[in-house]
C-alpha cells in the first residue's frame, strides 16, 4: 500500500470497524440496543456536540486546536435564553445572535494566532475563560425558555417506524455534517485548509491565503460551537451558564478517534462523524448497564482517545520507517 | 546600560496595584498580630497566592522546555480526594485497622500526583505527544479519576493535625506561605546551583542544539511534568487542607490559566528557553493582588475570569516581537 494511503486511510479504516464491533457487541449484550429509536436518539443526544466537533475538525486539520468550544457552548446557551427571557426578542434572532458572536471570538482567536503567532492553545485557552465569565456574566442561574415558536421547535419531531423520531438538533447535525463535508472536499478553502496542516510554510510559499484561511477556520468553528449552543438550547429548552464544561475534550476526542490527525493535514469530516457514533455508543452503553456512574464515561472517553493516539503514533512512525526504506 | 532581571516589568505591576489600594482601599495596609500570627489584606494575598504559587514552580519548568501541563487542576482533585478519603475514610483504604492515616494520606496524595505528573512526562517525551493534547487527556478525565476515588461525593473530614497544613501559622506567617518558600528554595537550589536549569533551558531554546551537546531532552522534560504533578499534589494538599472537604468538580478548576499567567508574566517566554522562577511567584502575586482588589471593590467573581483572560492576551502580545513591530510601526505612521 502506497505510504500516503496508509496513512489516510488506515485511522478511518480502524474507526469504522470500531464502531461497527462496539455497535454489536453492545447490540449482543443488550437485547434493546439495535433497534432504531435507540440509534435515533443516540444522534439527538449528541447532535450539539457533533456540530461543534464538525468545527473542531477543520481547525485540527490546519494544526491548530480550539480550547474554546466548551464554553462557546454554554456562552450560546445562556446568550439565547437571556434574549428570549429577558429581551423578549424573538426565539430565531435570539438562536442567531449567538452564532454571530461564536464567528466574532472565532476572528478574534484567527487575527491572534495568524497575524501575530501567538500558539493556538494559550489564544483559546484565554477564549475558554473569557466565555465562560462572560457566561457566568449574564447570569448564574440555569433560566428556562417558554415560548410559543420555541417550544414548537423543542417539540417537533418527525416520526419513524420503531418508535423511532427525528428532532430539530438531529436535522441540524446531518445538515452540517454535509455542508463539512462539502467544504473540505470541494471547495478551495478546504483544500487549503489540508494545505496548511500539511506544511504551512509551503502553502504560503505556493501562494496560498494561509492567513485569510486561518482567520475564517477559526471563525467556522466559534460559528459551529456557537450553533451548538443553539442546538443544546433547544435540546434542553433551557440556558445554562456551566453547560458544556469540559466539551472540549469530547470534541477534540470525536475528531481524533475520527482518524483525523493532530498534527495536521490528514483527516475527515465523515470521520468525525464515525466519532461522535463511537462516543454516543459507549455513553448509551454505560446508561443501558445501569449501575456505571456517569463519570466512567470522562474515563472510558479519555482511554479510548488515548488508545487512538497511540495507534496514530504507530501508524506515522509505520510510514516514516517505509519511507526511510 | 545593565539588563532588568525580566521579573521586574510585574514586579512593577504588583507595586502599582497595591499602590492604587493604598490609596483608594482603606485599611489595605492595616496588619496587626493576633495570638502570635499576623492578619491583614497583604498577608492575606501571600496566602492565597500560596496554591497558584506552587503550581507555577512547576510549571515554570515545563514551559522552559517548551511544553505546557493543562493537568494540573485536575491533579490538584486527584491528591485532594485521596488524601481526603484516606482520612474520612480509614476503614475503606488498604491501611484499615487503626493504621495511622493521617501521617500516610499527604506523603499517599503526592505519589499519585506525581504518578500524574510522570504520565504527563511520559506521553510528552517518550511517546511525542503535544503537550497540550497530552495533558488535556489528564485535565478531564483526570477529573473522572477524582470523582471515582470520592465516590461522586464531596468529602468531608474533620483532622486538625492536616488543617495546620493550610489553617495553622508559623512564626507569625501562616503555613502556605512557608511551603511556598520552601518550594522556592528547593527548586531555585535545585535548577541554579545543578546543571538541570541549563539543561532545561537549553531543551527549550533549541531541542536539536541540546541533543548535539549530549543533553537527554527526554529525560529532562520527563523531569519537569513529574516536578508539576508533584508541585499541583502539594497545592491539593493546602486547598483540601484549608477547606477540610475535597471536591473532585471544583478543586483547582480553572488554576490552569492563573499559573500559566503567572508564568507569563513571570517573564518566562511561552515558547520556552529561559526561565525565572521567581518572576513566576511576583507573577502569581500579582494575579492574587489583582483577585483580592477585585472582591474588596465588590466587583463580582467571574469579572475577574474576564480580566485575567485579558491580560494573559495581552502580556503575550507584549511579548511578541511581531506584535511589538506593527505597534511601533503605527506609533512612528
Amino acid at each position: 500500500m502506497n505510504r500516503t494511503h496508509l496513512k489516510e486511510r488506515l485511522p478511518v479504516l480502524i474507526t469504522t470497524s470500531v464502531f461497527v464491533v462496539m455497535t454489536l457487541a453492545a447490540g449482543l449484550h443488550f437485547p434493546n440496543f439495535l433497534t432504531l429509536r435507540v440509534l435515533g436518539n443516540l444522534l439527538a443526544d449528541n447532535a450539539f456536540l457533533g456540530v461543534v466537533a464538525v468545527g473542531l475538525t477543520f481547525v485540527i486539520l490546519t494544526g491548530g486546536i480550539d480550547l474554546s468550544v466548551g464554553s462557546m457552548v454554554g456562552l450560546s446557551s445562556i446568550m439565547a435564553a437571556k434574549l428570549v427571557s429577558s429581551a423578549h426578542i424573538h426565539p430565531l434572532l435570539a438562536l442567531a445572535a449567538p452564532l454571530a458572536f461564536g464567528a466574532f471570538i472565532g476572528w478574534v482567536h484567527g487575527i491572534l494566532i495568524s497575524k501575530y503567532g501567538l500558539p493556538p492553545f494559550l489564544v483559546t485557552l484565554a477564549g475558554l475563560f473569557f466565555c465562560r465569565g462572560v457566561a457566568l456574566r449574564i447570569s448564574h442561574e440555569s433560566l428556562q425558555i417558554d415560548h410559543p415558536f420555541f417550544n414548537a421547535l423543542t417539540g417537533w419531531s418527525l416520526s419513524l417506524p420503531g418508535k423511532a423520531s427525528i428532532t430539530v438538533p438531529t436535522v441540524v447535525f446531518i445538515l452540517t455534517i454535509a455542508v463539512g463535508m462539502w467544504l473540505a472536499k470541494q471547495t478551495t478553502f478546504g483544500r487549503t485548509v489540508y494545505a496548511i496542516g500539511g506544511n504551512a510554510a509551503s502553502a504560503r510559499l505556493m501562494g496560498l491565503p494561509v492567513s485569510r484561511t486561518l482567520v475564517l477556520t477559526y471563525m467556522l468553528s466559534g460559528l459551529c460551537s456557537g450553533l451548538g449552543g443553539a442546538l443544546f438550547t433547544i435540546y434542553t429548552s433551557s440556558g445554562n451558564a456551566i453547560s458544556g464544561t469540559g466539551l472540549e475534550l469530547d470534541a477534540i476526542a470525536a475528531v481524533v478517534i475520527g482518524g483525523t490527525l493532530l498534527s495536521g493535514g490528514y483527516g475527515s469530516v465523515f470521520g468525525t462523524l464515525l466519532g461522535i457514533g463511537i462516543l454516543g455508543v459507549v455513553q448509551t452503553a454505560i446508561t443501558f448497564q445501569g449501575t456505571l456512574s456517569s463519570w466512567w464515561t470522562r474515563i472510558v472517553i479519555g482511554s479510548l482517545l488515548l488508545a487512538f493516539m497511540l495507534v496514530q503514533k504507530g501508524i506515522e512512525s509505520a510510514a516514516n520507517r517505509s519511507r526511510s526504506t | 546600560m545593565k539588563r532588568l532581571p525580566n521579573w521586574c516589568w510585574p514586579a512593577i505591576v504588583l507595586a502599582a496595584v497595591l499602590i492604587f489600594n493604598l490609596v483608594l482601599t482603606p485599611g489595605f495596609f492595616h496588619l496587626e498580630i493576633r495570638d502570635g500570627r499576623i492578619y491583614g489584606s497583604l498577608i492575606d494575598i501571600l496566602n492565597r497566592a500560596a496554591p497558584v504559587g506552587l503550581l507555577s514552580l512547576g510549571m515554570t519548568l515545563v514551559i522552559a522546555t517548551g511544553g505546557v501541563d493543562l493537568s494540573v487542576g485536575a491533579i490538584m482533585a486527584i491528591a485532594g480526594a485521596v488524601a481526603a478519603g484516606l482520612i474520612a475514610r480509614p476503614s475503606e483504604t488498604p491501611f484499615a485497622g487503626g493504621a495511622p492515616s493521617l501521617g500516610l494520606a499527604a506523603p499517599l496524595a503526592l505519589v499519585a500526583a506525581l504518578f500524574c505528573g510522570v504520565f504527563n512526562g511520559v506521553l510528552v517525551a517518550i511517546l511525542e505527544f503535544q503537550p497540550i493534547v497530552a495533558t488535556l487527556l489528564l485535565m478531564v478525565a483526570g477529573r473522572g479519576a477524582a470523582q471515582l476515588l470520592a465516590n461522586g461525593q464531596i468529602v468531608t473530614f474533620n483532622a486538625p493535625g492536616f488543617a495546620m497544613l493550610a489553617r495553622g501559622a508559623t512564626l507569625g506567617l501562616p503555613n502556605p506561605v512557608w511551603l511556598l518558600l520552601i518550594a522556592l528554595l528547593v527548586f531555585n537550589l535545585g535548577t541554579r546551583a545543578t546543571a538541570l536549569g541549563l539543561f532545561v533551558e537549553a531543551t527549550g531554546s533549541n531541542p536539536t542544539a541540546a541533543k548535539v551537546v549530549g543533553i537527554d531532552a527526554r529525560k529532562v522534560k520527563l523531569v519537569a511534568y513529574a516536578l508539576s504533578g508533584l508541585c499541583a499534589g502539594l497545592a491539593g494538599l493546602v486547598i483540601t487542607a484549608d477547606i477540610q472537604a475535597a471536591d473532585a468538580n471544583n478543586s483547582g478548576l480553572y488554576l490552569e490559566l492563573d499559573a500559566i499567567l503567572a508564568v507569563a508574566v513571570g517573564g518566562t517566554a511561552l515558547s520556552g528557553g529561559r526561565f525565572s522562577l521567581v518572576g513566576s511567584l511576583v507573577g502569581a502575586l500579582l494575579m492574587q493582588a489583582l483577585t483580592t482588589t477585585i472582591l474588596t471593590r465588590g466587583v463580582t467573581p467571574e469579572t475577574t475570569l474576564m480580566l485575567k483572560a485579558a491580560v494573559v492576551v495581552l502580556v503575550c502580545l507584549l511579548q511578541e516581537p511581531k506584535f511589538r513591530e506593527s505597534f511601533k510601526r503605527r506609533v512612528r505612521a
